[in-house]
């Protein structure tokens, strides 16, 4: 019996088991996999129509090694707090209860039930893997959609026009303790947020970039790749926000071009160079309005950024003023 | 011990002494009282319960579906829009298996915008698998409560006990509250099982394909034909607890009637006013209050109907295009039966239009006409 | 590895449609038109190959073996690779 490699960079245990019914290089099966290495047995998933309600497998079998209570499209968030509330008065310790979406039950159809979640901070974590469409059903635009991407509903000749709908900001004005996004191409930067953001007590949110290489129109080998390239050209920054202070966790040191993660995928091989630049410019300026908030957030909070010499004076003297 | 309570209040009453654990609603006029009296009753902690105020009856109900999966009592109240509004999840809960009680103020559907008491908001829920029951009074309410969460839990349906706005929602009547340790021995913790527990991982509600989620349906159509005799023992003991023996269908003063007002809800009350008129001026006339709407009391119907002369349903609610809900109901479960007497459907007091006692005797004298219709406007103004 | 279950009918399911075992039956290696193939000579156990797969079809061991039962023949692996050790080979 060969051994367990020592030098392992995510958890060696798996609570999922193979056999399940995600397409070739799925983001959203390597993305459940990571999140419950850091979420351990005692968890429960409630999931919404997405394609996570197929690829768990059909009645009666399931993948993953946790309860997993389907529940309609727009109602995930609300499902997650009756179980949370059921699971506590039930007398079950220390659940780790999460509603597990896809884009479209997030940003569209499950905003409503999501929002009030937030808004009354019950103890759930909240995690949508966005593939930014209605993959499931076929890639048809969602509010998660970039500009620019061919899907069945915007179609080559009549790309999206419209930018992805920012769920972080939307999110972050819910006043929650915890906000992050993660992608599944770091999966230790995923496991180790999945691992803080169980153990706040409160609303959690967390959205995990994840490719879906028949969605993206994209060969299922740069599953990862891709998504790699979403963080390092910027166009998907890995970021927590802490009670409202941001922190870009990866700033990548060269400016990678937008353009080399989008001429992997299908879904924008329509584009002109133009639009291209178009893109690199929204990115560009998604970036410094990050870097703004991270220091303008750090500041108001009297908290030091990293690397940042200015501000680290700023809270001593912030400190030593209410001390 | 006998209050005065209102039908709002009554329900919340209920739920508190049924010992619902999670509790999650959204305000809807006229069901606002019993969202604000429970809230109170959670506040100053003489109800045990956790109250999640979602911010839609969607999110209501789901929360409660989520919850009670996870093996706790559940409770939410609504109306008319809201219930609407539920509309996909009650399916949901039915056939998640989910004993889920709910009170619905019957209000009738916009547009227009109107508060006022019809049935069609409920009865538009018939077929999503929900137990149903009619209340004629407050004490029925409270009653149908208690016995809603024992018969759910045991069949492992939901279960909803509607009542009327205003009529019933904002009156005032002695209501007789047992004890609580009289409704703790009837109504003891629920017995959950299939719960969502890590200990115990599975999925609920997975893809289902033809092969089998036929067999759910059978399943879930054979549990509310059990519901039936589960009622009727429940029902029993409840009886012999409080002296008030409730059944699926209720007659009054039928023994010899010859015509008989069928009725629900608080109309059944004014019917027996009508009864007790019309008796007096020598008429054999009787009513009967359908109580449990699902499962539909069908053998009871049969055995109170057959035989009799006329049969006038007082519907307040309409299938547009067919005719009066329960009149269908009825017809159906006579039809082809030796002694099935002409049933007569008068849809009456939609959005909230009184039906007094001399209505009720107007269509039951109309019912005996010969040449009465099949389906009755009553007192439309055309 | 579990079974696939037999259901004769209603007497075999529970009342909601509750899962009765898992999909590890499965075996989704016929999924295949390209198959990753180990060069061990290469191999530096670096395990990312492990960490990538979605389809949990490569061991956690020194070294790491692809599960045929199970690859979907993605080609994450190979891809993914920092020493170009796995190659995808036309059929199964």
């Amino acid at each position: 019996m060969a051994e367990v490699p020592k030098k392992l960079t995510i958890p060696p245990e798996e609570h999922m088991c193979a056999g399940h019914l995600a397409c070739q290089g799925c983001g959203a099966a390597l993305a459940m996999r990571y999140a419950l290495k850091a979420l351990g047995p005692n968890t429960v998933f409630t999931v919404p129509a997405c394609c996570w309600s197929v690829i768990d497998g059909p009645f009666p079998y399931t993948t993953l090694g946790v309860p997993l209570f389907h529940i309609a499209f727009e109602a995930v968030a609300a499902s997650a707090c009756g179980l949370a509330a059921g699971l506590e008065i039930m007398g079950k310790k220390g659940v780790n209860v999460v509603a597990w979406a896809g884009d479209g039950g997030t940003a569209d159809i499950g905003i409503q039930a999501l929002s009030g979640a937030a808004e009354r901070n019950d103890n759930i974590l909240y995690i949508c893997y966005d593939n930014e469409a209605y993959m499931n059903t076929g890639v048809q635009r969602s509010s998660s959609t970039p500009w620019g991407a061919w899907t069945t509903t915007t179609p080559a000749r009549h790309f999206k026009k419209r930018p992805k709908k920012d769920l972080v900001d939307i999110m972050v004005a819910h006043h929650i303790p915890y906000v992050a996004t993660a992608a599944m191409a770091f999966p230790e930067d995923l496991v180790a947020k999945v691992a803080k953001a169980k153990d706040i007590e409160g609303m959690k949110y967390l959205q995990i970039f994840a490719s879906c290489p028949p969605g993206w129109r994209m060969a299922p080998e740069y599953s990862v790749k891709s998504v790699r390239l979403a963080v390092n050209t910027r166009v998907w920054p890995l970021l927590e926000v802490e009670h409202g202070v941001y922190n870009i966790n990866r700033k990548p040191r060269k400016r990678t071009p937008v353009a080399e993660y989008l001429k992997l995928q299908g879904r924008f091989a329509h584009l002109t160079e133009e639009q291209f630049e178009e893109i690199q410019g929204m990115v560009d300026r998604n970036w410094e309005r990050l870097l703004f908030l991270e220091k303008s957030t750090h500041e108001m909070a009297g908290v030091p950024l990293k690397g940042d010499k200015a501000a680290a004076s700023k809270g001593k003297e912030t400190e030593a003023a209410a001390g | 011990m006998k209050q005065v309570v209102t039908g709002n209040h009554t329900v919340a009453h209920a739920a508190r002494v049924g010992r619902a654990q999670v509790v999650s609603a959204y305000p809807i006029t006229p069901q606002t009282q019993v969202v604000e009296k429970i809230s109170e009753f959670v506040a100053d902690g003489i109800m045990d319960a956790k109250f999640i105020k979602v911010e839609s009856e969607h999110s209501a109900m789901v929360a409660c579906i989520g919850a009670s999966a996870a093996g706790v009592r559940t409770f939410t109240a609504t109306s008319a829009q809201g219930l609407a509004l539920m509309h996909e999840v009650l399916h949901w809960a039915a056939n998640a298996r989910l004993p889920v009680v709910l009170a619905n103020i019957n209000r009738a559907m916009g547009p227009p915008w109107t508060i006022w008491t019809d049935q069609i908001d409920s009865l538009s829920e018939r077929d999503t698998g929900w137990m149903q029951f009619y209340a004629e009074s407050n004490q029925d309410i409270f009653d149908g409560i208690l016995i809603s969460f024992k018969v759910a839990e045991q069949v492992l349906l939901p279960a909803m006990v509607i009542l009327e706005a205003f009529f019933l929602s904002h009156t005032a009547e002695p209501v007789d509250f047992p004890e609580q340790e009289e409704v703790d021995r009837f109504l003891p913790p629920r017995v959950a099982t299939h719960t969502v527990d890590p200990e115990h991982p599975a999925a609920f509600g997975g893809l289902t394909g033809p092969d089998h989620y036929y067999e759910l349906k059978y399943m879930e159509h054979n549990a509310m034909l059990e519901a039936e005799e589960v009622i009727k023992r429940v029902t029993q003991e409840y009886g012999d607890l409080t002296g008030r023996y409730y059944k699926m269908a209720d007659p009054y003063r039928c023994e010899d009637a010859e015509t008989v007002l069928l009725v629900s809800g608080g109309v059944a009350s004014t019917a027996k006013d009508a009864v007790d008129e019309a008796r007096a001026a020598g008429k054999k006339l009787g009513s009967l209050k359908i109580w449990a709407f699902r499962p539909f009391p069908r053998e009871d119907v049969r055995e109170l109907l057959l035989g009799r002369k006329r049969v006038a349903v007082v519907d307040r609610n309409i299938s547009f295009g067919q005719e009066g809900i329960f009149c269908t109901e009825v017809k159906a479960s006579l039809y082809g039966r030796d002694g099935a007497p002409p049933v007569l459907g008068f849809v009456a007091g939609l959005g909230g239009r009184d039906i007094k006692v001399r209505d009720l005797l107007a269509i039951a004298e109309a019912a005996e006409k010969d040449d009465c219709p099949e389906f009755n406007w009553y007192g439309v103004k055309p | 590895m579990t079974e696939k279950i037999e259901i004769r009918g209603a007497c075999d399911m529970p009342p909601m449609a509750k899962s009765l075992g898992r999909m590890s039956w499965n075996l989704t290696g016929s999924w295949r038109n390209v198959t990753p193939v180990i060069d061990y000579e290469k191999c530096t156990i670096c395990m990312l190959c492990w960490k990538f797969c979605p389809d949990l079809a490569i061991t956690c061991t020194e070294p790491p073996e692809i599960i045929l039962d199970y690859c979907k023949g993605c080609g994450v692996c190979a891809e993914e690779c920092p020493v170009n050790c796995i190659e995808m080979r036309e059929g199964i």
